[in-house]
């Protein structure tokens, strides 16, 4: 097994994360929003699309080498599941569930005679005799094999779950919001293994320029979206939560150098910041091209820098936000009736302001997720994104644009960053939305 | 008024000082000249006379910090620091890795990013601030409902895909205006129809969410319950004073960002391939000519700063409760 840098940081913000959510469970205050959030349809269906999203981030983060290639190529476990999408590839563009290549070419065919038309692809539909005649009926068929399966694997989650818990959570199967939850559970688990057993035959989403699967990179670009996402605000959480809870506990010159630091940091415009760091980067990786050996682990330091610098430049506004609440709380009885009582001055900011201005915090990071997500695309498309080598949304649009002026119009690589991106960042919008109107005490009713 | 204006741009300096180390820490420290020269020259094949030369050209072959062998007061000023900071501050920038003047260039390209950039706030500000207002006309109703759920789906779309879209259905299929490019004088509008729409539609979901909480919060006060106990209509009600009020915040928000709009939009124009100062960052950025990438830092941060002057000061004219001090 092989641990990249990006992987680390992940293994610890789940591990981070698992502990938040079991502290965050046991302090009585607390209970009241996270009921409210139990209680929102859209937030638990949201939340079970996030889900979804992290565990297939969370296969593509553990990554091994190869022992089938003689190349030793580092792969992760989705990597391995998707063998077939990753090892299936044409020569080059074609459309979703095509038979066909897109371009003409001239053929020969066994009796030696040449032919001007489009060849056969060497995976999608190979199967296939007669393409134009079975074509429909083969994909229909296969797709409801496919959903018939994941249908089959649902009903048997559900009839296990149904056997454990009906008796003593019933609430887990009879109110609306968990009906929600169930249905979108089973929408996702079939179409999921529809779109699996579909890609084994046909390529789903169709091919790219060099003929790789359009549905596997689509699938690869979820990981890099949530790195982005997640490891940015990890960067920026200290930061921001050190920074202006000192700036407005302390005041006098803390507060002067503090936002001294944060104004400066944010009279830069954002964009500009970024690219000037990155391509700083740029010029230090290609100097030092002895330490970045690997194509992976190039790309996968670059992605690292990227959130380093990203988490930069976004914790000001946070700090500032922190700060205005330290300010408003630090007048308040209980902390200074701690002062009064002579309690050091680290334990109040640790017992007493902390703890309340934890939802603000909680609510930015879940605010900040999707936008960070779309960040990195525009990032990608100016070239100051992620490596180019990495499947991102960003460099699949970037890379399709261009193919807008083709007729027929090659689409298919833009469509399916599209689905994928925006399922993501609606679900994050939705359940941020959710999360803010239970953590907000001004919205508390 | 004008001691208080004074005094604000004095406290600037400090904070122009602070970007300006920060961008000679990111541009000359990270990376040393060498590097950049071998950069620029090509990465393997480079002999070192060719650095040498690069370097003397660009004015980068001085000590950083200190130097030691230039006479006693030009031991500070004989350095890359100083040499490159002064022209900054003075708004002189020199001239770029490939040799072209920046201040010419900035000059030049800055007008094509204004006429996209302001027409799109406008617009924009009108739209956002309309569509808000009725969602609160009608809150509590299916029509807010759907409206907010449009404008969740508006926010999650990644603005290249408008772009995108745009171009390809108005540009291409109905072929309305012409996909991208740009021309001088009068002309140039039917060019800049389509990005105007396509970032006002684009601003749209985050916009008017934002304006409507703003509107919200202000309905809960206490003078628009007296207005309405003295028999206005809830329209009345909004127009007259939810509006007149809420136009506070909305205006200094809009104040702080226009002088930014001087630097353009760096997708938008380089999609619709408009020769503003977005696409000149761009390219800057494509063609890793560190000059121009820092002296764009630089102005951006000046003109940031400056629109934060411009908030206080309008803040004092707009809202009569706000005193200098």
């Amino acid at each position: 097994m092989i641990i990249l840098w990006t992987d680390t940081l992940i293994y610890l913000l789940v591990i981070a994360i698992s502990l938040a959510i079991f502290f965050i469970g046991k302090q009585p205050q607390m209970r009241r929003p996270i009921k409210k959030i139990g209680a929102s349809k859209t937030g638990m269906i949201s939340l079970v699309v996030l889900i979804f999203f992290v565990i297939i981030g969370l296969l593509d983060s553990v990554h091994f080498k190869s022992t089938e290639s003689r190349t030793h190529e580092i792969i992760s476990l989705l990597d391995y599941w998707a063998k077939p999408l990753r090892e299936q590839g044409e020569k080059t563009y074609s459309a979703p569930f095509s038979t066909q290549l897109y371009s003409k070419e001239t053929m020969t065919a066994d009796d030696g005679t040449t032919q001007w038309g489009y060849p056969r692809l060497k995976f999608g539909g190979a199967h296939l005799q007669n393409p134009e005649a079975e074509w429909k009926m083969d994909v229909f068929t296969k797709a409801l094999i496919g959903f018939g399966k994941g249908a089959g694997l649902f009903a048997l989650l559900f009839i296990f779950f149904w056997i454990t818990l009906h008796k003593n959570h019933e609430h887990f199967f009879a109110n609306p919001t968990s009906k929600a939850v169930w249905f979108v559970l089973f929408t996702l688990i079939s179409k999921t293994y529809m779109l699996i057993d579909l890609s084994m035959y046909y390529h789903v989403f169709g091919t790219d320029k060099v003929g790789e699967d359009v549905f596997y990179q689509a699938i690869k670009s979820i990981r890099t979206g949530l790195v982005i996402g997640s490891l940015t605000t990890m960067i920026m959480l200290p930061l921001a939560i050190v920074f202006g809870i000192m700036a407005g506990f302390f005041r006098g010159w803390v507060d002067d150098v503090i936002q001294y630091i944060y104004t400066t940091l944010n009279s830069i415009p954002s964009v500009l910041l970024i690219a000037a760091s990155i391509l700083m980067v740029q010029v230090y990786m290609s100097n030092h091209a002895e330490d970045f050996n690997s194509l992976i682990v190039r790309s996968d330091m670059r992605l690292l820098f990227l959130c380093l610098i990203l988490g930069v430049t976004s914790w000001t506004g946070l700090c500032r936000m922190l700060r205005a609440e330290t300010l408003k709380l630090r007048e308040m009885e209980y902390v200074q009736a701690a002062q009064a009582l002579g309690v050091r001055r680290g334990a109040i900011l640790i017992r007493h302001i902390l703890p309340n201005v934890m939802h603000i915090v909680l609510i930015s990071v879940v605010l900040d997720f999707s936008g960070l997500v779309l960040a990195e695309a525009v990032l990608s498309y100016i070239n100051i994104g992620v490596d180019p080598t990495t499947y991102s949304w960003g460099n699949m649009i970037n890379g399709a644009r261009l193919e807008m002026a083709r007729d027929p119009v090659v689409w298919w690589s833009l469509l399916a960053s599209f689905i994928f991106m925006f399922s993501l960042v609606l679900a994050a919008n939705l359940f941020a939305d959710t999360v803010r109107n239970a953590f907000d005490p001004r919205r508390a009713d | 008024m004008i001691k208080y204006i004074l005094r604000r741009i004095l406290y600037a300096l400090p904070l122009l000082m602070g970007v300006n180390i920060l961008s000679f820490i990111l541009f000359f420290v990270v990376n040393s000249p060498d590097d950049m020269a071998r950069m620029q020259l090509g990465q393997k094949h480079v002999t070192e006379q060719a650095v040498q030369n690069w370097k003397h050209q660009h004015g980068y072959d001085l000590p950083l910090l200190w130097n030691d062998r230039a006479s006693s007061n030009k031991k500070m000023t004989e350095t890359i620091f100083y040499q490159k900071s002064i022209g900054l501050f003075l708004l002189d920038f020199g001239v770029s890795d490939s040799g072209r003047n920046i201040s010419e260039d900035i000059k030049q390209r800055m007008w094509p990013s204004l006429s996209i950039a302001l027409p799109s706030l406008i617009v924009g500000l009108l739209v956002n601030i309309s569509v808000a207002l009725m969602m609160v006309l009608f809150r509590n109703s299916y029509l807010e409902f759907s409206s907010i759920v449009l404008c969740v789906i508006l926010m999650s779309i990644s603005s290249l895909f408008y772009i995108i879209g745009g171009q390809f259905f108005i540009g291409k299929l109905l072929k309305l205006v012409p996909i991208s490019g740009y021309d001088t004088g009068f002309s140039a509008i039917k060019f800049l129809i389509l990005p105007i729409v396509i970032s006002v539609i684009s601003g749209i979901g985050s916009g008017a969410r934002w304006y409507r909480t703003l509107f919200l919060e202000e309905v809960e006060k206490d003078y628009v319950r007296t207005a309405r106990a003295k028999g206005l209509t809830e329209t009345q009600v909004l127009f007259k004073h939810v509006l007149k009020n809420a136009m506070i915040p909305i205006l200094t928000g809009v104040v702080v960002v226009l002088p930014l709009l001087f630097m353009g939009s760096l997708i938008m124009e380089s999609f619709f391939s408009i020769p503003g100062l977005g696409s000149y960052t761009i390219d800057a950025i494509n063609s890793q000519d560190f000059a121009i990438v820092r002296a764009m830092v630089f102005l951006g941060s000046v003109l940031y700063i400056f629109g934060l002057i411009l908030t206080d000061i309008s803040y004092t004219i707009v809202d009569p409760r706000v005193r200098l001090s």
